[in-house]
């Protein structure tokens, strides 16, 4: 019977930036509900409202507990209160939110105020039968590293972590919402920012080897790799002739037009 | 005596019988209530009998005859042996009636012995069903030598005369206990179920077709979603279960079935049957099972849960459907597998989140995004750019409303979409899109149980059409064609909904489009299961192909009775493995045909059949082909 704690954000879909799960904390989720039965406290600072609230709860969880606050509000004294309270073995939660400052840096502050361990980047958790716990961390390119950690701690999930459990409709509709007033002061960092979308830039094609080369596949896996700089050239405020010039050359310098 | 003896045996017997039926009744009344106009049922069973029966087991003419005479020789013998009870009308004029009656009957019984005995189809059900020819010719041939003996004057001695009486009796016990849980079943329960129809609407008293799903009520929170448990279906729906006589006429229709997926119609309709007896298994059935799934593994009962990896219904077997409605177009007893399929789907969705992997994938982007494929909504005109298509905006009004549908985030679909958008500025057609006010129809998490998602988007779309106007919705789509059409009504959208095929019919025989390049070869039409026979449409796309001078050749199996390309009912994205795929034996139904050209009227037939490797004929949209054989000549 080990107690659990997930702290869950509401995330945001890149296409259409409506709010979801965010993904690594439903798999923090899913991490939870697949373990051995115990208490689980899902923990969710921000407005209970949150359509993607009901989302979580449609994985099986029967209870979320909201800490009211608007946006821009700083979670972490809140937090810390509560889990201090709920005295939990594990708290999880995704390594990265998808909303607030994104820093990543919220399980370090909780876990600093706690004064407990954290791990970062777990991909698989088992539990021990002394009340310590085996975890996997994923490392950069591919690897992994098996970590014996002895409870409370804290541990954030990585996006290699098994994929959470589809959300059913049923079980969102039923779980229960339980709102617990806090006091949350204003984050100053975050105020302190100006926000604006982050937009792909679309990365330049490079058809065949530069100069019109061979074409050959290792010219074109290097023209693809390799890091080009200072080619291209720069007009400032040319007249139309120049521009449509420059242009024709450049198309017949890429082969896209006959000399 | 004998005359005695033999209308107390019937009479008996029959009593017996309606005790059984009526403890037989309870299993099925066990289900949910459903609203049901019963006088109006039964007032309609002669008719539906005669026509709408009659329209589907005649397909086989000689299983038309042997039921005709078995039926109506048995209703009259059991009328006449049942009238004997009154001394006074033993006359030998009766006995001649009844011996005329049995005679018929014997001559149905011996056809039904040929069948099950001689012709042997494989989709038959062995079992039980193997005794009934024995048990129709039995209490038909002992009672006939008695009808005749006693007509006759009597010339038997008592004993014999007796004798024959016991063999009938048998027979007759035997057929009427076969009411309760038996051959038979499908006499009283398919009558019932007729009557007490979920979809009267089927029938030729009603529209004739009614093939849209009913909305899933969202609101109520006492009940589960969908059907978990047996006892989760309505009652005249479980009464449509249990009139399943395992003619196996599914069996041979169903493409997952032909391909070696774990899905057998009939099965499943005898799984949801034997679900209703407590503690019992499935060793009982003795037909087909589900491809390479073993029988009697599982335990059934009315609340135990029906789909499971060790329930009786594997996952597999219910995410292996592809809602093509071929099962249910071949059932003589007007069983609605797919509403069943959809509603144990619902279940699995709503209540449990077990969607498999990729579906339910899908069906988040789907909420997140409104498209299936998780695409911008602003992107779906990105294919279109250079034509500059018109968006209708709230308020504004036009002729034709096109909607595109998600082929349009699809490559090779958007060849298609731009041919018909040409053709319709060849023929001077006022139309516009939505652009990206259009969202998916739902069809997709709509047959993958999704109603929630579903309802949403219908809503959602239904709100943005009825802020414009026009004349007519157009689609290319038949899988929307059949949402907009049949399936939003129910939610309070109405409008005239065409697929372009006839609408391009009209452009034809109108002139507004004129054949110059007529297409001279032969070409192949491969019917759509939500053009065909979800909604009827399988003249308007052939008279196309005629009119832009294609030799059209039919495949085996095309029409009412296409074989589904395996794209329906969100298969691809469920992806359950058989021996073979369903665009291949598709795609060699084309290839029989030996013409180099396969004309298709739908996205996912383009997708799933220019899916199957070479060499095969080539994969044609029917925009693409008038577009070429209606190029102005300079």
């Amino acid at each position: 019977m080990v107690d659990v704690a997930v702290l869950l954000s509401v995330g945001r879909h890149p296409v259409s930036g409506r709010a979801r799960r965010a993904p690594t904390d439903a798999r923090a989720l899913e991490l939870a509900l697949s373990l051995p039965p115990g208490r689980r406290t899902a923990l969710h600072a921000g407005s209970p409202d949150s359509p993607a609230l009901r989302d979580y709860l449609g994985m099986g969880l029967a209870e979320l507990t909201v800490l009211p606050m608007a946006e821009g509000r700083d979670p972490t004294d809140a937090l810390v209160a509560r889990l201090r309270a709920a005295a939990p073995a594990i708290v999880l939660t995704g390594n990265r939110a998808e909303g607030g400052e994104d820093s990543g840096t919220l399980p370090y502050s909780l876990a600093h105020a706690l004064g407990w361990a954290i791990v970062p980047d777990v991909v698989a958790l088992t539990l021990n039968e002394d009340g310590s716990a085996e975890l996997v961390q994923a490392l950069a390119r591919g690897q992994r590293r098996a970590l014996r950690v002895a409870v409370p701690f804290v541990a954030t999930i990585h996006p290699a972590a098994p994929a959470p459990r589809p959300s059913a409709f049923g079980p969102a509709r039923r779980g229960r919402i339980t709102v617990e007033p806090v006091d949350a002061p204003v984050d100053t960092a975050l105020a302190a920012c100006a926000v604006r979308p982050w937009r792909d830039r679309p990365k330049r094609l490079t058809v065949g080897a530069p100069g019109g080369g061979s074409g050959g596949a290792l010219d074109r896996l290097r023209a693809a790799t390799e890091a080009k700089a200072g080619q291209g050239r720069l007009l400032v405020g040319p007249t139309p002739d120049e521009a449509a010039r420059a242009i024709y050359d450049c198309l017949q310098e890429q082969g896209m037009l006959p000399r | 005596m004998v005359a005695a003896a033999l209308s107390t045996v019937t009479l008996t017997v029959l009593l017996v019988g309606l005790g059984l039926a009526l403890v037989q009744a309870r299993r099925w009344r066990a289900g949910r209530a459903a609203k049901v106009g019963v006088w109006a049922g039964l007032a309609a069973l002669p008719g539906r009998y005669l026509v709408d029966v009659h329209d589907v087991v005649g397909r086989t003419p000689f299983n038309a005859r042997f039921h005709a005479l078995t039926a109506g020789g048995f209703l009259a013998a059991l009328a006449l042996s049942v009238a004997l009870v009154v001394p006074s009308l033993r006359h030998p004029l009766l006995w001649g009636g009844l011996a005329l009656a049995l005679t018929v009957m014997l001559a149905g019984g011996l056809m039904v012995g040929y069948r099950r005995r001689v012709l042997r189809p494989a989709e038959l059900s062995g079992g039980r069903f193997s005794r009934l020819p024995v048990a129709l010719t039995g209490f038909s041939a002992a009672f006939l030598l008695v009808a005749l003996d006693q007509s006759a004057g009597g010339i038997l001695p008592v004993w014999f005369a007796l004798g024959l009486v016991a063999v009938g009796g048998w027979g007759l016990a035997e057929l009427v206990f076969g009411v309760w849980n038996g051959p038979l079943k499908h006499a009283v329960h398919g009558a019932l179920h007729l009557a007490f129809h979920p979809r009267p609407d089927r029938f030729h008293d009603g529209a004739g077709r009614d093939t849209g799903l009913r909305p899933l009520d969202l609101a109520q929170a006492d009940a589960p979603l969908g059907a978990g448990q047996a006892v989760d279906f309505a009652w005249n729906r479980l009464l449509g279960f249990d009139a399943c006589v395992q003619c196996g006429r599914c069996e041979s229709a169903c493409p997952a079935y032909a391909a070696g997926l774990p899905l057998n119609p009939k099965k499943l309709v005898q799984d949801l049957v034997l679900s209703l007896d407590d503690g019992s298994d499935d060793r009982a059935y003795a037909g087909h099972g589900h491809p390479g799934r073993p029988i009697g593994a599982a335990v059934t009962g009315p609340t135990r849960p029906l789909v499971g990896a060790d329930a009786l219904i594997h996952p597999d077997t219910l995410w292996a459907c592809t809602t093509c409605r071929a099962c249910v177009q071949e059932c003589p007893m007007m069983i609605e597998h797919v509403d069943a399929v959809v509603d144990l789907r619902r279940f699995q969705t709503l209540e449990r989140g077990a969607t498999p992997v990729k579906a339910a994938g899908v069906l988040e982007e789907l909420r997140a995004t409104d498209t299936p494929s998780g695409r911008a909504l602003d992107r779906r005109l990105d294919w279109a750019v250079d034509l500059r298509l018109p968006v209708l905006a709230a308020g504004e009004s036009c002729d034709t409303l096109l909607w595109l549908g998600d082929g349009a985030f699809d490559l090779r679909n958007q060849r298609s979409l731009r041919a018909l958008v040409l053709l319709l500025r060849r023929a001077g057609v006022e139309f516009a899109v939505l652009g990206a006010a259009e969202l998916d129809c739902g069809d997709v998490a709509r047959r993958l149980g999704d109603e929630a998602t579903f309802q949403d988007l219908a809503r959602r779309n239904i709100q943005t059409l009825e802020a414009r106007r026009f004349r007519r919705i157009v689609t290319a789509d038949p899988h929307a064609f059949h949402c907009l059409r049949n399936e939003y009504p129910a939610l309070g959208g109405r409008w005239t909904v065409q697929h372009h095929s006839a609408v391009l019919l009209d452009l034809l025989t109108s002139g507004a489009l004129a054949v110059t390049r007529p297409l001279a070869g032969p070409v192949a039409y491969h019917d759509p299961c939500y053009l065909g026979r979800y909604n009827g449409e399988i003249d308007a796309p052939r008279a196309v192909l005629d009119a832009i001078g294609a030799q059209r050749r039919e495949m085996e199996r095309s029409g009412l009775r296409s074989r589904c390309c395996g794209g329906g009912g969100g298969a691809p994205l469920t992806d359950v493995v058989g021996e073979r795929r369903i665009p291949d034996m598709r795609m060699d139904d084309a290839r029989a045909t030996g013409a180099p050209t396969l004309a298709v009227g739908c996205p996912t037939c383009t997708l799933m059949l220019e899916g199957v490797v070479e060499p095969r004929p080539q994969v044609a949209e029917l925009a693409e082909l008038v577009l070429t054989a209606t190029e102005p000549t300079p």
